[in-house]
């Protein structure tokens, strides 16, 4: 193996906590970002020569932080009024550089934990979340993102440096929030997390219907979250959600390409290794205190699914009941459509539509394509095919996938 | 992308010796590093193989012969299943695994949905199953 990969590979699992203890000393993760970086490019002149060395993380951390220690003390002589760096050098005894390196391995969770948080700040625009927690916490390159996301690097690359200068422009503080800040800021990463897992699972655009790569750098985030933050219950709801609706990608697909619903999947193609993860993750956020929330809710959702053999067994009452719950502490129009399918399958396609119609005129899912889509179902079911044909028209306008277009195409036509 | 890791059988692991404190401690601590960074989708230490069976296949014909078997090298003792951006990135991980007494391990990537062309989806090969029998179908009745 070449050793530019061998150093791509170190930065990917050294990146964030590198990051991370850097940003806690300089106290902007802009800078942080840039003194990593710069230890990356003196392991990729070094090491092609020297080897790469027995502990390579240590090795770019010491790199970093004599940059570091060189920057703080250039920019206390620079600029003596800046009496609070002067301070922060003294307390945190940067001069003996040993102190510093246990310092930074004490405190690897809160810096990892501060730096997502910090990456998932509302100060910033959620295109720019995304984008700088994939970068700073998942260590993707630009490049990587870019790609992800089927836009130019150029894009990305903007996206990132405005990001970081924005941060540092609302003096964001490094720091893992407390009290009633938690809950609001925890929301804030689950939702990106949840945000990168979702447009590599169903994506919004493009030729492909699911992109697995992205899947797993959201699955990945959403564990090292769990770890970090343990007592969450809502961090462990997510990851059961994710690991269950990961299981299914492999069955989604069909020949071309083109997508496999839920209860027409192959249940032998399920993966039952990410299926046992998902359940364990569901009994986690179920022993936390404040059980269920609305990720453990979907949790429990998706894990109805997976327990039943076939889409007969399926246990649509508890279905149901889990979308009342869900309706009740985030009540919106997609969750109510979400329980009028539940509604269809448990108690005929009468209830079902007779809760869609309530939501109908919604404006909020005016040109949503599944509001067609699962109204035309219905109505197919009830043997009202005129009505269900033009319906299914309607959601194959609507869509932005190709792929899913031609399904409902096809389920038209099909009628 | 997901990696099979297997960590090669040795004498001790065939007789079923198991690791002192100081390896189950190191190994512990590795493992939870392989956890914190989201890598580890599962980990198992297997029996020597003095418990374990092989069945061979010819024809209709099942040969079962009990173990132990003989090539130490070519045996299991051990097994993680880890999720990582690429190859490299497994590889350094395992450089980072505690052994330090000729252990052995091999990496081999678990093949994903992508791997495969979509010609060789279950769905499509059902397809072209059933596509040929209509053709002999055809055939039969024309004749032919």
């Amino acid at each position: 193996m070449k050793a530019a990969d061998a150093i791509d590979a170190v930065w990917r699992i050294e990146s964030a906590r590198l990051i991370a203890g850097l940003a806690r000393i300089v106290g902007d993760v802009g800078l942080a970002e840039d003194l990593a970086q710069d230890a990356l490019v003196a392991a990729l002149e070094q090491w092609p020569e020297s080897g790469v060395p027995d502990n390579p993380g240590a090795w770019l951390m010491a790199t970093a932080k004599h940059r570091a220690i060189d920057h703080l003390r250039r920019r206390k002589m620079q600029d003596t009024k800046h009496e609070h760096l002067g301070r922060e050098l003294e307390e945190r005894q940067v001069s003996p550089e040993s102190d510093l390196v246990e310092a930074i391995d004490d405190q690897v969770g809160d810096d990892l934990l501060s730096l997502i948080f910090t990456a998932c700040h509302p100060v910033l625009s959620t295109d720019a979340r995304v984008a700088l927690t994939l970068r700073l916490v998942g260590g993707l390159t630009t490049d990587e993102i870019a790609r992800a996301f089927l836009v130019p690097k150029a894009t990305i690359q903007q996206r990132i440096v405005r990001a970081k200068r924005t941060l540092a422009a609302a003096r964001v503080p490094f720091e893992v929030p407390r009290g009633a800040d938690l809950a609001s800021r925890l929301e804030s990463v689950l939702e990106v997390i949840y945000l990168i897992f979702n447009e590599g699972y169903s994506a919004t655009a493009g030729a492909d219907w699911v992109r697995p790569a992205l899947c797993e750098d959201a699955v990945r985030l959403g564990r090292i979250l769990a770890e970090l933050a343990p007592e969450e219950a809502e961090v462990h709801g997510l990851v059961a959600l994710m690991e269950i609706q990961a299981s299914r990608i492999r069955a989604r697909v069909g020949p071309g390409g083109a997508p496999i619903l839920l209860l027409e999947q192959d249940r032998g193609r399920w993966d039952h290794l990410l299926i046992g993860r998902g359940l364990a993750a569901l009994e986690r956020a179920e022993s936390l205190a404040g059980g269920y929330g609305p990720y453990a809710l979907q949790a429990a959702i998706a894990a109805c699914h997976a327990r039943a053999r076939n889409a007969e067994e399926t246990d649509w009452p508890r279905i149901v009941a889990l979308y009342d719950a869900l309706a009740q502490l985030t009540p919106s129009p997609v969750i109510e459509l979400n329980r009028a399918v539940a509604l269809g399958m448990a108690f005929g396609p009468a209830a079902g539509l007779e809760v869609i119609d309530t939501i109908r005129s919604d404006p909020s899912l005016a040109g949503y394509h599944l509001l067609p889509s699962v109204r035309g179902d219905l109505l197919a079911k009830l043997g009202r095919f005129d009505e269900a044909r033009a319906e299914l028209a309607k959601a194959a306008a609507l869509t932005q996938n190709a792929r899913e277009r031609e399904l409902l195409i096809k389920k038209r036509e099909a009628l | 992308m997901r990696f099979l890791v297997m960590v090669k059988a040795n004498k001790d692991s065939e007789a079923g010796v198991l690791p002192d404190e100081t390896m189950l401690t190191e190994m512990g601590k590795f493992n939870d590093e392989l956890v914190k960074a989201g890598v580890m989708l599962a980990g198992e230490g297997l029996h020597p193989s003095s418990k374990g069976v092989r069945i061979g296949y010819a024809g209709n014909k099942r040969t079962v012969r009990d173990g132990p078997f003989t090539e130490t090298k070519e045996l299991v003792a051990g097994f993680w299943v880890w999720q990582t951006k690429n190859k490299a990135e497994a590889l350094e991980w395992a450089k980072r695994i505690p052994f330090r007494n000729g252990e052995e391990v091999e990496i081999r990537q678990v093949f994903e949905a992508e791997d495969f062309g979509a010609e060789f989806t279950p769905e499509l090969r059902k397809q072209e199953e059933r596509q040929r029998a209509a053709i002999e179908q055809n055939k039969q009745r024309s004749g032919k």
